[in-house]
């Protein structure tokens, strides 16, 4: 066994990626050279750091469907605070993760406390947030980010041959990397594990309470720092965060993590994310309409999931085979 | 009522539980939001359940009833649909441009809104069944799909209902909507459905545990199929009344209004389990009635709308929640 092994899953994916990219490269001049793929990288980053997070929930066997409405939260707050002055931004940007913080444990307490299935408890959070905000707002945003809280989604530092490395892309390779350090170590395994078989890890010893709750936690952390990017990146409206919720589960899945947990990487989960925006930025290039790029989506998720399903049916029909499949 | 005792009574082995299932408690919170609204409502000076008032939550509860209906079957297959609001737009359009403002067509409209609906279901139960992707990402590719169509193909209401056929939105017998009534005959019929015939029980079976059900001689894919094609004819049935309120077809009247979560939240409030298996239509209507209750209640008061998804968020969760402890403690005893 390698370490470098890839795990069960995320093949299809990378091939899918690679032909992807391979499209853009002769469908746009700008992807010829590496900066129309940082680029890339860069759009792709909130949905990425986002699609982590939702990976930890989806592997430990639940849903975050809060993540999106989250987000705008994030940043409708963000800019009523900081107001355009710098000197906020720092004890806003503390203010934002405890915030995140706080609708992770709800989300988390509830689910494990008060046994409620998770797709309803962030169902529920998604309501109230979403809600809450415009009662806030008046369905309007006001006030403005600073510059330096814009910084992390827009600026970049200069880096020889690459030319400018965006922040975002920096930020997006720390968290991916910090997530396959997590699930390597022995806490990560046994989120994976709760999302096998919840009962298993509870007879074995596991704290599974805790474990959910942390998973909600970081999905929620992580749906802020996607938040601060977003507000860099594209600025401040009510709109910023919607449907970012389907689109991360999406990546996930498209990532061949199994929905109901126990199954897949994140680097897969990670993978599908970056997949989707090379997805949308290829139909841009080629002139699909926006108004059908949803549905060409539609048809390629479905593709895709089908494709990783009828995949494991079959190793399934085959269990003789399974070792070596899961050593390869 | 009769249909809320019987349903009660057929939960098996849980006779001294009886009187506390989650159909039970969902009529006994809507007796009790009922009571607490009134007291509100008029101690803001007006009165709740008044003509106008009754009229208000049924009309609320006739669309979201038709969508939640369709959910709770697909539901306690265990499986989900989250594609109901993009095609309920779709089949006011397509009810709405095949009428055209004509009588001669009425009836060629509707049904060929629900064969799309039926089509649309079809294509969801196959991808779920047979290219065994998980409903939840089958269904919200085909409601992207659909996004993608509408978005393409049009920028705002189109078609036109004749006025005769808008009787079937606005005709009413005292306070109560003819549509309403219509509405709630498909539910009992969806009552009967699941719980007096083969394939009906086969849906709990299903949901209850696939591999089981296919072990015992169950054809589980056809179930689910099923499942999904009823749902889906339901939600085209919710597009048409909205066709017939509108006087046209909206290409977003269904996700303007959240049909999709906003059904599944009726459903779970209903008591069905989200997980399958659990659950049924008496319970969902209630749920349903919550809900446009919660809205009547905060247009008499005045409320904010924003504030009314805040509270139904807390409800929605509150409720679950109750659910659950009570069956834990049910299952530890």
């Amino acid at each position: 066994m390698t370490r470098l092994r890839l795990a069960d899953g995320t093949a299809p994916v990378l091939v899918v990626l690679v032909v992807l990219l391979v499209a853009l490269a002769f469908a746009g001049p700008a992807y010829s050279e590496p900066s129309g793929y940082l680029a890339l990288l860069k759009r792709a980053a909130p949905l990425v750091v986002l699609a982590v997070g939702q990976y930890f929930v989806v592997v430990s066997g639940g849903f975050d469907l809060s993540v999106g409405s989250l987000v705008t939260a994030e940043v409708v707050i963000a800019a009523r605070l900081v107001d355009g002055d710098d000197a906020d931004t720092a004890w806003v940007v503390a203010l934002l993760l405890g915030f995140g913080l706080l609708v992770g444990l709800v989300n988390g307490l509830v689910t494990t406390k008060l046994l409620v299935p998770s797709f309803i408890v962030t169902l529920g959070m998604l309501l109230v947030l979403d809600g809450a905000v415009f009662l806030w707002t008046g369905g309007a945003p006001r006030g403005a980010l600073s510059p330096s809280f814009r910084v992390a989604g827009r600026g970049g530092a200069d880096v020889p041959l690459l030319g400018q490395v965006p922040w975002s892309v920096v930020v997006l390779l720390v968290v991916v990397g910090a997530a396959v350090w997590f699930m390597r170590g022995p806490t990560g395994r046994l989120l994976v594990a709760v999302g096998d078989n919840e009962k298993a890890v509870h007879l074995a010893g596991g704290r599974v309470d805790r474990l959910r709750l942390l998973a909600f936690v970081l999905s929620a952390l992580l749906a802020t720092v996607a938040a601060i990017l977003l507000a860099g990146f594209a600025g401040v409206s009510a709109q910023v965060g919607q449907g970012l919720e389907f689109r991360a589960i999406t990546a996930v899945v498209l990532g061949g993590v199994l929905l109901g947990g126990g199954r897949g990487s994140v680097v897969a989960a990670a993978a599908g994310a970056v997949t989707l925006e090379a997805l949308f930025s290829l139909l841009n290039l080629l002139g699909v309409s926006g108004a059908l790029e949803s549905a060409v989506q539609g048809v390629i998720i479905i593709a895709a999931v089908a494709y990783a399903a009828r995949g494991t049916a079959l190793r399934h029909l085959l269990p003789h085979r399974k070792t070596t499949v899961d050593s390869t | 009522m009769s249909a809320v005792g019987v349903a009660a009574g057929r939960l098996p082995a849980r006779h001294r539980a009886v009187a506390f299932t989650p159909v039970v408690v969902v009529y006994l919170a809507l007796a009790a939001l009922l009571v607490v609204g009134s007291v509100l409502v008029a101690l803001d000076g007006g009165v709740l359940l008044d003509h106008g008032g009754v009229l208000n939550i049924l009309t609320r509860s006739t669309v979201l009833g038709l969508v939640a209906i369709g959910q709770t079957l697909v539901i306690v297959t265990g499986s989900l649909d989250l594609s109901v609001a993009y095609l309920a737009g779709l089949c006011s359009l397509i009810a709405a441009e095949t009428m055209a403002g004509s009588t001669a067509m009425v009836v060629p409209g509707v049904l060929a809104a629900l064969a799309v609906a039926a089509v649309v279901g079809l294509v969801n139960g196959l991808v779920i069944t047979v290219l065994k992707a998980n409903a939840f990402i089958a269904t919200l590719g085909v409601a992207l799909v659909l996004r993608g169509y509408l978005e393409h193909s049009y920028t705002g209401p189109a078609g036109s209902v004749p006025r005769a056929f808008q009787h079937l939105g606005y005709d009413r017998i005292g306070p109560v909507p003819v549509s309403a009534l219509l509405m709630l005959a498909l539910a009992a019929a969806a009552w009967w459905y699941l719980r007096r015939t083969r394939t009906g029980y086969h849906m709990y079976a299903v949901g209850g545990d696939v591999d089981v059900a296919r072990l015992s001689g169950v054809r589980t894919g056809r179930t689910i199929v099923t499942a999904h094609v009823v749902c889906a004819v339901m939600a085209g049935l919710a597009g048409v009344f909205l066709a017939s309120r509108l006087g046209s077809g909206a290409p977003y009247v269904g996700t303007d209004a959240g049909y999709d979560l906003e059904s599944i939240a009726a459903v779970v409030l209903g008591g069905t389990a989200l997980a399958g298996g659990r659950g049924g239509v008496a319970g969902t209507i209630g749920g349903v009635l919550i809900l446009a209750t919660l809205d009547t209640i905060f247009d008499d008061l005045g409320v904010n709308s924003f504030f009314k998804d805040v509270v139904r968020g807390v409800v929605l969760v509150v409720a679950v929640a109750l659910y659950a402890r009570r069956r834990h403690t049910g299952r530890s005893s």
